[in-house]
């Protein structure tokens, strides 16, 4: 397997507005972590949209794995592929526990596999290491709305690496979180490259987060516009012109 | 029996006479000849016969009175019995005796007429109907002489259209002469009357052709009937179709105003009023009472009550909607599926205590302005009343595109219903607007109420009937979308009033709103979010 | 083993109304009459749990249950009218109503409902079909909430306009009514009525125990996480619709069911049983006893009937004041319902456990046996 998202030309319309305009852009299977930054409207989660198959473009190709298009796809079906999308806002089961949550997240999900059982000793088993794994073991019979927002966000995130992802879209993983909070989000990004072979495409405003992550080696997309503006390590965007000029315009790329 | 004697009698006299020629009236002398031989019994019937020729206006009242036993003989001259027990000649003027009003002897018995006679007095005094004063009593004299199949009558009505103004009276006249013109014995004539017959477009016409077209002998006239018979079918095929489709309009009027309410309110706060239809009989309710009390108070203005019903319900609606948000709807925001479950029974309130108050059938006459209509074609008649609901909607259309798109509060209530949160962050009331805009909802099913009524009885159930078709407006026409609401209330409407036909049959209004409901699931198949949806992230709201 | 108090309230159930009350009226000691009424509740309670189901459960408010009972009252009302009514013109039974109105052959639709077998059969899985065809039609195209309601309050609508009519063969406004016997037995007997008693209270106590298994089980979890949030579930990769179809398939066959078992105890179906009104009537039963809690459609669906009971013998032209009061009532005031109040009273009582779910730190189960794990998804309902 070469590429891990091949996107190319991809346009998506909104009543006449292009949310993305002939977007190309590749992930190669060795790379874990690409970042995605641009300033508000770029397309950024438009372009999550498309790849977990709530949008469909208008014109373009998204294959995946090299060789299965994303396209065309209902969302479930998009899940099934190894495509798991973290949200912008914490999109949990509130009236659930967070086992409950993780329950759901976890193994088969057709409804006569359902009727049948809570699902397997593995699958209990996989529960329990993927909480421990973002802290939340204690937690588990906790209900989940009853969670603080930046745990919220890390069940989420337990939710979808319970599901073995080949392909893991987090939009925003450290919005509204402390600054605390975000230091163990980076531990657990850094931790989820460690111990599995995923894939992450990240969005991300917060600078220090992304300068955090993208310090070890990941490259950085720059959108603006829909498409995408320059691309590379963390150093070589920030010193493009283009994109200094891109969020000049609407504030700073470099912090003071 | 007697008619038919008379009407050979009839024959024989006209032979003599010549068709078309009919005796002059004769100055009141003749007539008065004529009564004194109606009076005497041996020369009654000849004198009936006579009678039966002469087109003297003043035979009528002196046949009445012989049929009702006011002809009396004063002094060997004719009189009349009036209403006021005094004397008048034929002529009207009062007999007088030396200056005195005179009398008749004490005992004296009125002329009688022979029984076997009464049915020929009957027929010419019908027959005389086409000189009276109205001309509806004209018209519709002249029809059933038409229908009547009396060749004797030709000439009568040869005479009449000589002289009729009215165009209405004419056209029926014309035709009546032309029906009985289908009777002639000479086949140029019934060629004629054919083609007049197929030039009249009138449905009773239709029998009378396809009698010709069944029997008659010369097939000339015969393939003339049968071509008549088919241009007039299509004719009246096209008129009959022109009629359901004002129907359909006129009850999309009632719908489309009855139907933007419901859109506004659902569009801005995701309010699902079921009490919507309590608020359109609350509307209905209103134009009768204001009716009743225009009748006790001010029954001299007694059309005005409508004027008076229609801005009122337009308030007491709107009050009522304001009274409902403010109270209760308020506290179950962002809570559709509960609202609908609260406004249900709301309105099962209000409809239970309407059947209370006001009992289960009270109607509304309209005002005099809107009696009768508008006679577009031969046997179609567009009601005033419908063409003023039409009138209506499109005013209430027109008030709401201003509102909205052309005052402030238009824009604050546009951008509520975009962003809520926004619109509250730039100092718009969002409180103040929803309940503002709720009660126009309201209001304005209450104003299609009040028209409603012009057309229909007054009854509880009269929202339930109308709640369903609304909400397939919303649905269909997309939220809070004004041009789609038209659509589809004008597609409801239409297609309501253009299936009933098609199914025909007793129970073609409720197979047609069936089909209606069909038809909707499957559009929806193929657009789920209605005719002109909102697109984007915004529209994902509900 | 610590007494799951929902097992005990079911055994408590199972033998108060199905051992108990039956012996009671056997005795003497319990008219025909209430037994009756009771059988009627009882076969409501099990059309409330549909609709608990669908709506408490998986947040879809369906508007039409009435019909689906309808369909199930009508199947076992011809069945039942075709055993008792006189021959026609080829010598197989023809229901009288037909003959007043001028029908002299049994219609084809009518026929299959002769066979008892077929009658049970049809009440059950015709509905659940209907319910599927017009599930499959909806959710895919993403009908969901208020408009959901309203379409499915249209076609209720329409559904009563048809039954109506007397073309449709089904008793016109009339109805099916005059049932004689079912199987053989007489239903004028109180040993019939008592058996049917029997029967429906039975069939009540399997609902309840497989609605319990259901929304305990995952596919449970997965119906109330419709609820909660719809589009998370569609991104984890379950095929939602699938879901919803099974539930408002299970919950039409469920009403059928209820309306297989009303309609021999009460002895007439008419088409004021199907509609809009009766359809919402449901929904407030469901709401007023407690929704997504089971115990609490069973308490909704007995108690507004039994108000009804009395009060339409009493101030009949009140009734729809106070049904719309309830109504509104139920929803504004106390949106938990009945059962809401029981855990608001037992709250307020103070804790009987020591201490809250938050507290107790738990093991992690890969030490503990499959099956156990169940615990931690105890039902906080």
């Amino acid at each position: 397997m070469k590429s891990v998202l091949y996107v190319e030309d991809l346009t998506v319309s909104f009543d006449g507005f292009l949310a993305l305009h002939t977007l190309g852009l590749i992930v190669e299977s060795h790379e874990r972590i690409r970042l995605l930054i641009g300033p508000n409207g770029a397309g950024k989660t438009t372009l999550f949209d498309v790849l977990s198959g709530h949008v469909q473009p208008v014109n373009g190709r998204v294959l995946f794995k090299d060789d299965v298009s994303l396209l065309g796809r209902s969302p479930y079906g998009v899940a099934h592929l190894g495509v798991a999308r973290k949200f912008q806002t914490p999109s949990v089961f509130p009236d659930h526990s967070v086992m409950e949550n993780m329950v759901l997240a976890a193994g088969r999900k057709g409804l006569h596999s359902t009727l049948r059982s809570h699902g397997s000793r593995a699958d209990h088993d996989r529960i329990a290491a993927v909480l421990e794994q973002v802290s939340l073991l204690q937690h588990a019979s906790m209900s989940a709305g009853a969670l603080s927002h930046g745990q919220k966000q890390w069940l989420e995130i337990a939710m979808l690496l319970v599901q073995d992802p080949t392909l893991l879209l987090l939009d925003e993983p450290v919005a509204g979180m402390s600054r605390v909070e975000k230091d163990r989000t980076a531990a657990l990004i850094d931790d989820i490259v460690a111990r599995s072979t995923c894939t992450i495409m990240l969005i991300e405003h917060d600078m220090e987060f992304v300068r955090q992550v993208a310090g070890r080696g990941h490259r950085v997309t720059v959108l603006h516009e829909g498409a995408v503006l320059s691309e590379g390590s963390l150093e070589h965007v920030q010193s493009d012109e283009r994109v200094v000029k891109a969020y000049l315009g609407r504030g700073q790329l470099v912090e003071a | 029996m007697a008619v038919r004697e008379v009407v050979r009698l009839i024959l024989a006299v006209s032979i003599f006479v010549g068709p078309g020629g009919v005796l002059a009236a004769g100055p009141a002398s003749d007539l008065e000849s004529l009564a004194k031989r109606l009076a005497a019994p041996a020369t009654q019937k000849q004198a009936l016969a006579e009678a039966a020729e002469s087109a003297d206006p003043g035979l009528e009242a002196l046949l009445r009175a012989l049929k009702e036993g006011g002809l009396y003989l004063y002094k060997d001259r004719p009189v009349l019995l009036a209403d006021d027990a005094s004397l008048k000649d034929l002529a009207g003027q009062p007999v007088l005796d030396n200056g005195q009003p005179a009398q008749l002897s004490s005992g004296q018995e009125a002329v009688t007429l022979d029984e076997s006679l009464f049915g020929a007095v009957q027929a010419i005094l019908q027959r005389l109907e086409v000189f009276a004063p109205q001309a509806a009593t004209r018209r519709s004299a002249a029809f059933k002489l038409g229908a009547s199949g009396d060749a004797a009558a030709i000439p009568l009505l040869t005479r009449v259209l000589a002289r009729e103004k009215d165009p209405g009276v004419r056209a029926t006249v014309a035709e009546a002469l032309a029906k009985l013109q289908l009777a002639s014995p000479d086949p140029a004539s019934r060629l004629a009357a054919v083609q007049a017959l197929a030039q009249s477009r009138s449905e009773a016409a239709l029998p009378a052709l396809r009698a010709v077209m069944a029997s008659d002998p010369d097939p000339r006239v015969k393939g003339e009937a049968g071509d008549a018979i088919k241009n007039l079918d299509a004719f009246l095929f096209r008129r009959n179709v022109l009629g359901y489709f004002f129907n359909g309009t006129s009850l999309a009027a009632v719908l489309l105003i009855m139907s933007l309410g419901l859109s506004v309110t659902f569009g801005l706060m995701g309010i699902i009023n079921m009490a919507h239809g309590e608020m359109l009989m609350i509307g209905s309710y209103t134009a009768f009472v204001m009716q009743e009390l225009f009748a006790t108070h001010f029954r001299a203005h007694q059309d005005y009550f409508f004027v008076a019903a229609l801005p009122l319900s337009f308030l007491v609606a709107g009050a009522v909607g304001l009274a409902l948000e403010i109270g209760l709807l308020r506290f179950l925001y962002r809570r559709p599926l509960e609202t609908l479950i609260v406004t249900w029974g709301i309105g099962m309130i209000l409809q239970q205590a309407a059947r209370l108050w006001f009992g289960d059938q009270t109607s509304v006459s309209p005002p005099t302005w809107f009696r009768g209509g508008w006679e577009i074609l031969p046997g179609l008649i567009f009601p005033w009343s419908r063409i003023f609901i039409i009138g209506l909607a499109l005013a209430v259309l027109l008030a709401l595109a201003l509102l909205f798109y052309r005052s402030y509060t238009g824009l604050k209530i546009r951008a509520v219903m975009q962003n809520r949160a926004m619109a509250s962050c730039l100092g718009v009331s969002t409180r103040r607007l929803d309940a503002l805009t709720f009660a126009l909802g309201t209001a304005l099913a209450g104003v299609a109420g009040c028209a409603l009524s012009l057309i229909g009885t007054v009854d509880p159930e009269v929202g339930k009937t109308y709640i369903v078709d609304s909400f397939m407006v919303v649905v269909l026409g997309g939220v809070g979308k004004l041009v789609g609401t038209v659509v589809a209330s004008l597609g409801i409407g239409l297609s309501n009033k253009l299936l009933e036909p098609a199914i025909g049959g007793t129970a073609a209004a409720i197979y047609a709103k069936v089909a209606i409901l069909g038809i909707v699931i499957v559009f929806l198949q193929w657009r789920p979010t209605g005719l002109f949806a909102a697109k984007g992230r915004a529209a994902e709201a509900t | 083993m610590k007494l799951d108090r929902h097992v005990a309230a079911l055994a408590v159930f199972g033998i108060v109304f199905v051992v108990v009350l039956p012996l009671a009226n056997a005795a003497g000691l319990l008219s025909d009459y209430y037994l009756n009424l009771f059988g009627k509740y009882l076969s409501l309670a099990i059309l409330a749990l549909g609709m608990d189901l669908i709506w408490g459960y998986t947040g879809i408010l369906s508007l039409g249950q009435a019909i689906f009972f309808g369909i199930g009252a009508y199947a076992i009302g011809m069945c039942m009218m075709l055993e008792g009514s006189g021959k026609g013109v080829y010598g197989e039974p023809v229901p009288d109503f037909m003959i007043w109105n001028q029908v002299y052959q049994l219609p084809l639709f009518w026929k299959p409902f002769k066979y008892f077998p077929l009658a049970v059969l049809g009440a059950v899985l015709l509905p659940a079909l209907v319910a599927a065809a017009i599930g499959f039609l909806t959710f895919h195209r993403r009908v969901r909430g208020t408009y959901f309601a309203i379409l499915t309050q249209a076609i209720a609508f329409a559904v009563w306009l048809l039954v109506n009519r007397n073309e449709m063969k089904l008793g016109g406004t009339n109805g099916l009514t005059d049932f004689k016997s079912l199987l053989g037995f007489s239903l004028g007997r109180p040993s019939t009525q008592r058996a049917l008693y029997v029967v429906t209270a039975v069939v009540l106590l399997a609902t309840l125990i497989i609605c319990r298994w259901l929304v305990r089980s995952k596919a449970g979890l997965v119906l109330q996480a419709v609820r909660d949030n719809e589009r998370r579930l569609e991104f984890l990769g379950y095929d939602v619709n699938v879901y919803k179809i099974f539930v408002f398939a299970l919950s039409g066959a469920l009403a059928g069911l209820a309306g297989l078992l009303y309609a021999p105890q009460v002895g007439i179906i008419t088409p004021s049983q199907v509609g809009v009104l009766p359809s919402l009537e449901i929904v407030i039963w469901v709401a007023f006893g407690g929704k997504g809690t089971l115990w609490g459609a069973l308490l909704g669906a007995v108690s507004i009937n039994w108000l009804r009971s009395v009060l339409t013998g009493t101030y009949p032209r009140l009734w729809p004041i106070i049904l719309g009061a309830l109504f509104v009532g139920v929803i504004m005031l106390f949106p938990d319902g009945l059962m809401g109040l029981g855990a608001r009273v037992r709250r307020f009582l103070g804790p009987v456990r020591m201490g809250g779910p938050e507290m107790a730190p738990q093991t992690p189960p890969s030490s503990s046996r499959p099956g156990e794990a169940g615990v931690l998804l105890e039902d906080r309902r």
